[in-house]
């Protein structure tokens, strides 16, 4: 009724996705850290056309040799060298496919299960719900980093059981978001003028709800991005990740942890691409949110 | 029964809310908490007739137009179409008799899928139910709908959001009509509309039922609109309907209490401060608990001491017309 | 337009756009209106109408990406778009007060009713004692009599309860108590009861009735009810795309409207005597007010229309009280 709010409303034409897309292109940041991203990815795809060395070509003869800017160091190996003389620049490009690969995969098989589960439980109610929900609490209840550590440990490291460990946990959240977002659509009128035309429950879930709770969960999905990252980080860092001489930035970190006060570089290098590529999909995910999110309209 | 068996027949409706207890309050031992929506209601529509249904928010209409669809499950009760009990349908059956019953709704926002076109919306029944032998016939039927609503054919792959209230509403006319339905529960369609545009979607309603030969039953809380295009009038409180009977007389000439402050309250363009008010006092009571014997004492003017304790029976005072009230007999109102 | 003289609000050429991404959207455009002391003046129009903005740009409640473009803007006199926010804000609530449509978005859930209204009986009333334990117990019994007034009942006990423990109708009733705390002069009640039953709008209604009475202050009632209008309403101002379409006394201007929009409008209305009469809509909808032609507004709508109606069309006397935006006013085009 409120005739303030009808500017907003009467605009005509443009779908609602294009008319997203375009407040996400307002977004300078946003759209920044989505380009920079977008090379981290390049990067990671065409890595051994990018990369100048072989970054598992161990050379004494480089053993930590500094970055090309300092004394000491050679063009050839910008970042400088670890402690087996390998070039950090090189294992960067090559750990970013480990970090991107593995982010990639754990969050999307984490959102597919997550939709699912969260329609499920969202959607059929009753003891479905109850037993979705009970497993979601309880896994909810262990400490995430703790909770892969115990898997690793058991099923030992290995590319596919880091991927495994994380996705156990990791669909929880997903699940969540969508289970709310499927309690609140289910109650919509058009929910209900599906049942009333005979619709079944599949096609309500699939058909009717999945499509207005997508964005959502897209951008969360996105968010946990970054955390998965920094989780695979972690355990590559305790050891428990891929496997070397696989290059991996946490495990490239680890390894420079013993001459970090003589070599700085060898960690410092790593870590930073870390730091960067976790920032830049944050503040792009960030913005996808305020663009696509409808709760962030007005 | 006589060769005009009425097409719905409902008995003795009955829905709770709630009373399922989950798991965590059984073990905490908190008692069930119903809500009774609907307390044994009784009516029927005659064939290509407009019931309308009455009442405030909270009395149970909305939940009485779904129960009669079994989109709510009813808790007790019988609701039968055309002589087959709709009550006792198994699923397929139910989804079947879906083509035939039909509802549109109130708000026309919430009522269209944001993300589907309005070729995907209206043409969602042709789809469940086969009603199309190809994609292209499928098109055909949905353009040719909405020109009959009153909208262009051309804007078939546009989305929801690119309408106007009214537009919207005429897609959601056309997604209930698109089955050939014989009976459509109208659920406050006009309700979320401004003025003219509900003057429109009337006009749409009246003349698709005279060309069609559909049955409504039409939900409303606008007295007007109820008194402008129904046949027979129900007025419901509480979740019991306590006045039925023909629109001209029930509104003209109301025997309930209630119905008669309900009449009095409407503001009304032709006649202003020349009724004379039945004022009723306080708040609708909680449907948790409602009060006993005659359920509208506590706000009624005329109450007396056997309104407290006797539940009054529905009693005939004249064609057609039934009265819950003690005193329907003694209420003519000037 | 009358004397200018005891006028308690007066709006000159108001002007409120809306930048969005599509273009400007002009929400009000040069919408003239005068509220006198003690009437009931009732502003009907439908969504987009621009009677909601008209009334958020008196009382300086429009913000970005809305702005005032131009007019003015007088209450009791003094010129309120040249007045700072402090001085914006003193008015604002202590003499002039708005009631929203939706009672539970209004109040804030965080806190009870009674701190609502005493927040307001501290920020506003100048009879309360200055300081000390006499300025709580003033408020507070100060509060206590608005509750009372608007029909709460044991009203001392309710300062201590939160908005959600009260149903639709009391919490517009509270509502109107705290617009009412510090007596304002002018009331701006906006759609008082359209999320409410009828019964129970009635009583709302009549409360304002009431208490105008009793208090002496003028009501701004906007609404989409003619209804409503033709009960509680001394005059009333109908609103179409932005402009001021027909004014007048109310029993006059729904007796004998005279703009198309007005006359369809009242022809919109289903009632009973109606019954079995085909209903006659206004066809077609309110027109995007984003790059209007400078022609009528209901131009597109209207059944009385001719080719004169293609320029700009001014608000026309008709006779000392009545003025309606119709180029063919003088005719006699009754169908």
């Amino acid at each position: 009724m409120s005739a303030v709010s009808d500017p907003a409303t009467a605009s005509p034409a443009a779908s609602l996705f294009r008319r997203n897309l375009a407040t996400f292109a307002e977004n300078r940041l946003a759209v920044a850290s989505a380009a920079i991203l977008l090379g981290f990815v390049v990067m990671a795809v065409f890595a051994p056309w990018i990369a100048p060395q072989d970054p598992n070509e161990t050379d004494l003869f480089r053993r930590l040799q500094p970055p090309a800017w300092m004394p000491g160091g050679e063009w050839a190996y910008l970042l400088g060298c670890d402690a087996l003389g390998r070039d950090i620049f090189s294992r960067i490009i090559y750990g970013a496919r480990i970090s991107i690969f593995i982010g990639t995969v754990v969050v999307a098989v984490a959102t597919v299960i997550g939709i699912l589960a969260g329609l499920a439980a969202g959607y059929l109610r009753g003891w479905v719900d109850t037993l979705i929900s009970r497993l979601i609490d309880i896994l909810l209840g262990f400490p995430y980093l703790i909770f892969a550590i115990g898997l690793m440990a058991m099923m030992g490291p290995g590319l596919v059981n880091i991927i495994l460990a994380l996705v156990y946990k990791e669909w929880v959240i997903p699940a969540r978001v969508v289970r709310g977002e499927t309690l609140a659509v289910r109650e919509l009128e058009y929910v209900e003028a599906a049942r009333a035309l005979g619709a079944s429950r599949f096609h309500i879930m699939i058909r009717e709800i999945m499509p207005n709770v997508l964005s959502a969960v897209l951008v969360v999905a996105t968010i946990r991005m970054a955390d998965v990252i920094i989780l695979e980080a972690s355990l590559s860092f305790l050891g428990l990740g891929v496997q070397p001489p696989t290059a991996s930035w946490g495990s490239m970190v680890a390894d420079g942890r013993a001459f970090i006060l003589e070599a700085w570089w060898v960690s410092t290098f790593p870590g930073l691409a870390i730091l960067t590529l976790v920032l830049v999909i944050n503040v792009a995910s960030q913005g996808l949110r305020d663009a696509f999110d409808p709760r962030f309209h007005e | 029964m006589t060769v005009s068996e009425p097409l719905i027949r409902v008995e003795s409706l009955v829905k709770h809310y709630g009373g399922r207890r989950s798991l965590m309050d059984r073990l905490a031992g908190r008692p069930a908490i119903s809500i009774r929506a609907l307390n044994g209601v009784s009516f029927t529509v005659a064939r290509g007739e407009t019931l309308g249904l009455i009442g405030e928010s909270g009395c149970g209409k909305s939940t009485l137009g779904r129960a009669v669809l079994r989109l709510h499950e009813p808790t007790a009760g019988r609701v039968t179409f055309d002589g087959a009990d709709v009550t006792a349908l198994s699923p397929a059956e139910l989804k079947a008799m879906r083509r035939d019953m039909q509802i549109i709704f109130q708000d026309p926002y919430a009522s269209l899928n944001p993300r589907r076109t309005v070729a995907e919306i209206v043409g969602l029944p042709l789809k469940l139910h086969n009603l199309a032998k190809s994609g292209r016939e499928a098109r055909d039927k949905v353009a040719a709908i909405m020109e009959r609503v009153g909208l262009k054919a051309a804007h078939l792959d546009r989305y929801p959001h690119q309408f106007s209230g009214g537009q919207r509403q005429r897609i959601g006319i056309a997604r209930a009509l698109i089955s050939n339905p014989r009976f459509i529960v109208c659920d406050e369609p006009v309700s979320a509309l401004d003025v003219s545009i509900q003057a429109q979607i009337i006009k749409l309603l009246i003349e698709l039922k005279r060309e069609l030969g559909l049955t409504y039953l039409f939900v409303s809380h606008d007295i007007s609109v109820i008194g402008y295009l129904s046949d027979r009038v129900a007025v419901m409180y509480l979740g019991e309907i306590v006045e039925m009977g023909p629109v001209e007389r029930v509104l003209q000439s109301p025997r309930h209490p209630y119905t008669q402050s309900l009449l009095s309250a409407v503001p009304d363009v032709d006649s202003p401060g020349l009724r004379k008010r039945v004022k009723l006092t306080g708040d609708l009571p909680s449907p948790q608990a409602p009060p006993p014997g005659c359920k509208f004492h506590t706000r009624c003017p005329l109450a007396v001491e056997r309104c407290r304790t006797d539940v009054p029976v529905v009693r005939t005072v004249g064609e057609g017309h039934t009265a819950a009230c003690h005193f329907a007999e003694e209420l003519v109102q000037g | 337009m009358s004397g200018t003289m005891g006028n308690l609000l007066e709006v000159r050429g108001l002007r409120t756009v809306f930048d969005t991404r599509a273009g400007e959207v002009r929400a009000v455009d040069g919408v003239d209106l005068d509220v006198r002391p003690g009437e009931c003046l009732g502003v009907v129009g439908e969504s987009g109408s621009g009677k909601s903005v008209t009334f958020a740009s008196v009382m300086g409640l429009v913000r970005s990406p809305g702005r005032i473009e131009e007019g003015t803007i007088r209450f009791e006199g003094r010129d309120l778009r040249a007045l700072s926010p402090k001085e914006l804000r003193r008015i604002r609530g202590r003499h002039i007060a708005m009631t929203m449509q939706d009672a539970l978005t209004a109040l804030n859930p965080a806190l009870t009713i009674g701190e609502q209204i005493l927040e307001v009986l501290y920020a506003h009333d100048e009879t309360l004692p200055s300081v000390g334990r006499a300025r709580t117990e003033a408020a507070r019994k100060k509060a206590v009599e608005m509750l009372t007034l608007v029909g709460i009942p044991s009203a001392d006990d309710r300062l201590r309860y939160y908005p959600h423990e009260f149903s639709g109708g009391m919490r517009q009733r509270i509502m109107i108590a705290i617009a009412l705390a510090c007596r304002p002069k002018l009331l701006i009640a906006d759609e008082p009861t359209t999320a409410l039953d009828v019964t129970i709008q009635a009583q709302v209604l009549e409360l304002i009735a009431d208490i105008r009475t009793r208090l002496g202050m003028s009501v701004v009632l906007i609404t989409h009810d003619l209804g409503v209008v033709s009960e509680y309403c001394d005059r009333v101002m109908v609103l179409y795309a932005g402009q001021v379409v027909e004014e007048g006394p109310t029993a006059a201007v729904i007796g004998d409207p005279r703009h198309p929009y007005t006359k369809g409008l009242l022809r919109s209305i289903p009632r009973l005597s109606l019954r079995g009469q085909p209903i006659e809509p206004i066809e077609g909808q309110v027109p995007d007010l984003i790059g209007l032609p400078p022609q009528c507004r209901f131009y597109s709508r209207c059944n009385e229309r001719i080719d004169a109606c293609l320029q700009p069309i001014a608000m026309r006397e008709i006779g000392a009280a009545r003025r309606a935006r119709c180029i063919r006013l003088e005719e006699e085009t009754r169908p």
